[in-house]
């Protein structure tokens, strides 16, 4: 099969499995989802999981760590969520930054 | 809680904050309907929270259909993650996977684990839902998010009927919205060229940071992500991309698997 068909399968099985365990929380009987221990490391995962993204995709690119603009976009970013900016100002301060500090050939 | 407050914070584990939504109270349908005047009460701030949060959340599809497009997919199937997947962080994971040349099967295992917490939701949900057959029960499903969460659990625990219409037009609005702009973020993001020149990658990272945030609540949270961060870093030059971001799942099963010493130090 093609590249291109395989992402679409990884998109199915994904939208897939997201519906599955959403379905499964629906279904289940409480007592055996209520055990402190699962609840715990879905917690931690959730986090490990997003900080681990947010970290490769700030300081790497193909497989190097990378030190360029938007080291500087992600300090604006904690600025601002700092101060309780809502989620789409976060995101649109950090593009900025990195996009101006690029314009003026930093990175 | 305010309507503004979950804007903020769209991804953030309103679950185990909750009290226990009415358990043992509703054993029947029938039981579960309120008195007139206390249905008229909540009903219209209901829809009004219901409405704002969809909005806020629906904002922000922009950008990861945007950054979808720019990790390479297309248009299409940008819109069949956020109809089939539709949960943002599992979204957002996905093509940050795929962009940062990660193997697909590491792309589609990084949405679930992202996803888990989406199951935790429907238990926490039951007592107000249930009982739910067919069609119902797998829309529900799909709905089952963040946001329609945390709208059906802000309503008072001994309104039913408030806490249903919470869930559904939350989980339904968001759905609507998530979808539409969606295509407008993917659209935007075929015609803008380069897209490191508009800082879309910085834009992505933003947006996992953002979505963590309100979960940084404990010292011990602070740690355990910390070592996620840098033992994801440290094995990205000698790992295959993706394989650093499923280590830092590792991470949080070791950092879960123990109870904490002291209350709230489990990430919220």
């Amino acid at each position: 099969m093609s590249a291109y068909v395989w992402v679409w399968v990884a998109i199915v099985a994904a939208g897939l499995l997201a519906w599955l365990t959403k379905l499964l929380g629906h279904v289940v009987p409480e007592r055996i989802v209520e055990n402190p221990r699962v609840h715990r490391i879905a917690a931690y995962v959730t986090v490990t999981l997003l900080m681990a993204l947010a970290a490769v995709q700030a300081f790497t690119s193909g497989g190097h760590l990378v030190a360029d603009s938007r080291i500087a976009a992600m300090a604006v970013a904690v600025v601002a969520l700092v101060l309780r900016a809502p989620f789409l100002v976060v995101v649109a301060l950090a593009a900025a930054t990195a996009a101006v500090l690029r314009l003026l050939g930093w990175g | 809680m305010s309507s503004a407050d979950e804007a903020s914070a769209p991804d953030a584990d309103y679950s185990r904050r909750a009290p226990a939504p009415g358990a043992g109270e509703v054993s029947t349908p029938d039981a579960a309907e309120p008195a007139p005047a206390s249905r008229a009460s909540r009903l219209g701030p209901t829809r009004t929270q219901a409405l704002s949060v969809s909005i806020a959340t629906g904002a922000y599809a922009i950008s990861f259909g945007a950054l979808s497009v720019a990790a390479g997919l297309d248009l299409w199937q940008t819109m069949a993650l956020s109809l089939l997947v539709f949960s943002g962080g599992s979204q957002f994971a996905f093509v940050g996977v795929v962009a940062g040349g990660g193997n697909l099967a590491a792309a589609a295992a990084t949405s679930t684990f992202l996803g888990i917490r989406n199951g935790f939701y429907g238990v926490s949900l039951a007592p107000i839902l249930r009982p739910m057959r067919g069609p119902r029960l797998a829309w529900a499903a799909q709905v089952t998010i963040d946001e329609s969460t945390a709208v059906a659990l802000a309503q008072p625990p001994e309104d039913v009927p408030a806490r249903r219409q919470g869930f559904w037009w939350t989980g339904v609005g968001v759905f609507v919205l998530w979808n539409l702009v969606t295509v407008v973020g993917a659209l935007a993001g075929q015609r803008i060229g380069d897209p490191a020149d508009w800082g879309l990658d910085a834009a992505a990272a933003a947006a996992f940071l953002a979505l963590v945030w309100p979960r940084l609540a404990s010292r011990r949270a602070h740690v355990v992500a910390g070592v996620a961060a840098v033992l994801a870093l440290a094995l990205t030059p000698i790992a295959p991309a993706g394989v650093p971001i499923l280590a830092a799942a590792v991470v949080g099963i070791v950092a879960g698997w123990k109870a904490p010493r002291a209350e709230g130090e489990v990430p919220e």
